[in-house]
């Protein structure tokens, strides 16, 4: 468990990983012991049969935490039907799987279900220093607490569930700082999009990605989680953020983060969780806050991202490969290039995802909401990342605030960020949508997916078109 | 994994060349929850008229190859996707080992991972092999992967060429789990350590 060698300055990277090696074989290979493994219905059946088929067991189930959230519709009366069949089976499955193996489980009558980010941070599973795996790819979201955590395919679900390890080599150390203030009207969502946009969708891979800086510090845990949340759409394996005592106050007496004496050491621990002065890191980016706009998407890759006071893009604007794929990006998203972003007329908005799910997004999306309606023709949609997170909306009045400006205020799950449930775009339809990925039928075949914040989808909601939220800000003033 | 060390049993003649792995388990299948089952839905298209009944035709479906054990192939067998599905449906039907001119890479790197052994053997051989094959139970065929040799009814023995890792997972029945399995004692260690450092995790 101790470096090779303790008194070269290392990164927030490096310490957790050489926290977790079990074993390293001569090619540099290495066997990490895995402290959380986190689990959805779409991902774990092949794994947990697997086990069932080799007669395994799974080694550590109080370290393994089930919820459903893909396939689960969104509205009243799933407790007890799910229409889709092979959704159902899949739900279904899980249940089995998880009451047969004894894991953590939360299902869709426990009023904790909800998103598995959303869920393991909420629930005090994920800690700071951990190592967090999950069969999905947005699993970096649990790096807001300086945790090592990233996605892992059905194969490796398997493995960890019988072995608490995963069988891997390291990756390169990369530092995205962030410097300065924010403007006002900017937030975590748009330095996430604003990196990606500048590294490319391919800018992190082989990397894991350290986000420092004042604006990052300045962040919430919730802020913090978006910015994670994205380092996978930037290519990264995964994407962290060195502990503080923001880190702490929130970890503080969740249902699962130690207590008493624990707590005490725990916290200590935790303290020496940040990059040595002076530690190495392969590929550095640094953006000034000053500098970055409220941004949106304009295509079908999440690097496609451009200020809201700019204009869609030419094809001809790009080069080699991506000239073929802007064309096809423009086309399928129905846009004419020079026209401006603003004019981009919405039919939806969708608020909600492991991306902009939690109370903070809800919060922030109905300031602007309140007193205001649905621009005619639009339809919105508000779901909350996890029981909780809607039951304390309701607690604070957003889900009034919400109603009241004709949103639709739905039960917790994934619901829109991917058509795997009821929720969808229908062919052509265009939505505001606060979620991580607007790839061609992501949110429903034909679907088009503008990615923003919680407050710029909150202004589209209210205009009916992708709004400047500066422009609103200024209104309300 | 089951091991793999050495088989008899009746192969199916499969001719074909460029059996794809769509051909092997079709896409509508790729919904299901399970690794295990789908050896009903193995070459589907090839052995179900739409409406679900036998194509008597298919050779899996003949009695002399509804038991068979290996098959005997075309070349490029496995092409297309990488689904895991493929190798997951061949074995649930009771496939052990594939003997071709070539695989797909993908493929071929899939049987391991699922305990079966698709051997690549020259054209004389596979087709030699093949006559075999054509006989069912008559001319059963061997496959040792110790010695690392095909032997026909006739007694004539082809060697073949395995990654030496490869071959000792297999023989082993190591998966990547059964192997980090090997390691339980350091995990173990790991957890004890871990516990006292860090009692919270
Ligand atoms: S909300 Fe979307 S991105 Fe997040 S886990 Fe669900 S489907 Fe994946």
């Amino acid at each position: 468990m101790t470096a090779p060698n303790p008194a070269a300055p290392r990164t927030l990277y490096d310490k957790i990983w050489d926290d977790h090696v079990v074993d390293t074989s001569d090619d540099g290979t290495c066997l990490l012991y895995i402290d959380r493994h986190l689990v959805h219905e779409v991902t774990s059946p092949q794994a947990f049969e697997g086990l069932r088929m080799s007669g395994r067991k799974v080694r550590a189930p109080e370290k393994t935490i089930a919820v459903p959230d893909h396939n689960v519709p969104t509205t009243e009366g799933r407790e007890t039907h799910i229409d889709n069949e092979e959704s159902r089976i899949q739900v279904n499955a899980l249940d089995k799987n998880a009451r047969e193996f004894g894991v953590v489980y939360y299902p869709v009558t426990d009023v904790r279900q909800g998103i598995v980010h959303i869920v393991g941070p909420e629930q005090g599973w994920t800690l700071p220093g951990m190592t967090v795996v999950c069969g999905d790819s947005h699993t970096a979201t649990h790096g807001a607490f300086g945790s090592l955590a990233h996605g892992i395919g059905t194969s490796e679900v398997e493995h960890v569930l019988a072995t608490q390890t995963l069988i891997q080599k390291k990756s390169k150390n990369m530092k995205v700082e962030i410097t300065g203030k924010l403007l006002p009207g900017v937030t975590a969502k748009d330095i996430t999009l604003a990196v990606i946009g500048e590294a490319g969708t391919a800018g992190g891979t082989g990397y894991v990605i350290e986000y420092c800086g004042e604006a990052i510090r300045d962040l919430s845990m919730e802020g913090r989680m978006t910015v994670c949340n994205m380092a996978i759409e930037g290519g990264a394996r995964a994407g962290l953020i060195a502990p503080d005592e923001k880190t702490f106050a929130y970890c503080m007496g969740r249902p699962h983060a130690p207590k008493g004496a624990k707590w005490e050491a725990a916290v200590a621990y935790w303290k020496t969780l940040f990059t040595d002065e002076g530690a190495h890191f392969d590929k550095v980016i640094t953006i000034k806050g000053e500098d970055i706009a409220p941004v949106v998407t304009w295509g079908t890759s999440p690097e496609d991202v451009l200020p809201i006071s700019a204009t869609v893009p030419f094809a001809t604007d790009f080069q080699g490969g991506k000239v073929e794929a802007a064309q096809r990006s423009i086309d399928y998203m129905g846009l004419t290039p020079g026209m401006k972003l603003t004019d981009v007329k919405v039919d939806a908005v969708f608020i909600g995802s492991c991306t902009n799910g939690r109370i903070e997004d809800l919060r922030a999306a109905a300031a602007i909401l309140k007193g205001k309606k649905l621009a005619p023709g639009v339809r919105g949609m508000v779901v909350p990342g996890s029981g909780l997170v809607r039951l304390q909306a309701e607690e604070e009045g957003l889900a009034q605030i919400f109603t009241d400006a004709g949103f639709e205020w739905r039960l917790a799950g994934c619901s829109m960020c991917l058509g795997m449930n009821p929720d969808q775009l229908a062919p052509g339809e265009r939505c505001a949508a606060t979620s991580n990925r607007n790839f061609e039928g992501r949110m429903g075949r034909g679907g088009r997916t503008h990615l923003m914040s919680p407050v710029m989808a909150a202004a589209a909601a209210i205009t009916g078109h992708l709004t400047d939220i500066r422009d609103i800000m200024a209104e309300t003033v | 994994m089951d091991k793999f060390t050495t088989i008899t049993g009746i192969a199916a003649p499969m001719p074909l060349v460029n059996i794809d792995t769509d051909m092997i388990i079709p896409k509508q299948f790729l919904k299901t929850i399970k690794r295990s089952g789908l050896g009903v839905n193995l070459f589907d298209e090839m052995r179900y008229t739409p409406d679900g009944k036998e194509i008597p035709d298919f050779v899996l479906n003949q009695p002399a190859w509804r038991e068979s054990q290996i098959i005997v192939a075309g070349d490029n067998f496995g092409c297309g996707s990488s689904r895991e599905h493929a190798p997951w449906a061949l074995l649930d039907f009771g496939i052990r080992s594939v003997i071709s001119t070539s695989f797909a890479d993908i493929f071929y790197n899939n049987c391991f991972k699922n305990g079966i052994l698709p051997i690549v053997l020259p054209q004389e051989a596979v087709d030699h092999l093949m006559d075999d094959a054509r006989k069912g139970a008559n001319a059963r065929i061997t496959v040792d992967l110790e010695n690392q040799t095909v032997t026909a009814a006739d007694g004539t023995a082809f060697a073949f060429e395995v990654d030496a890792f490869k071959k000792h997972c297999l023989l082993n029945g190591l998966d990547d789990i059964g192997l980090t399995m090997e390691k339980v004692s350091a995990i173990d260690a790991f957890e004890k350590q871990n516990a006292a450092a860090r009692p919270w995790a």
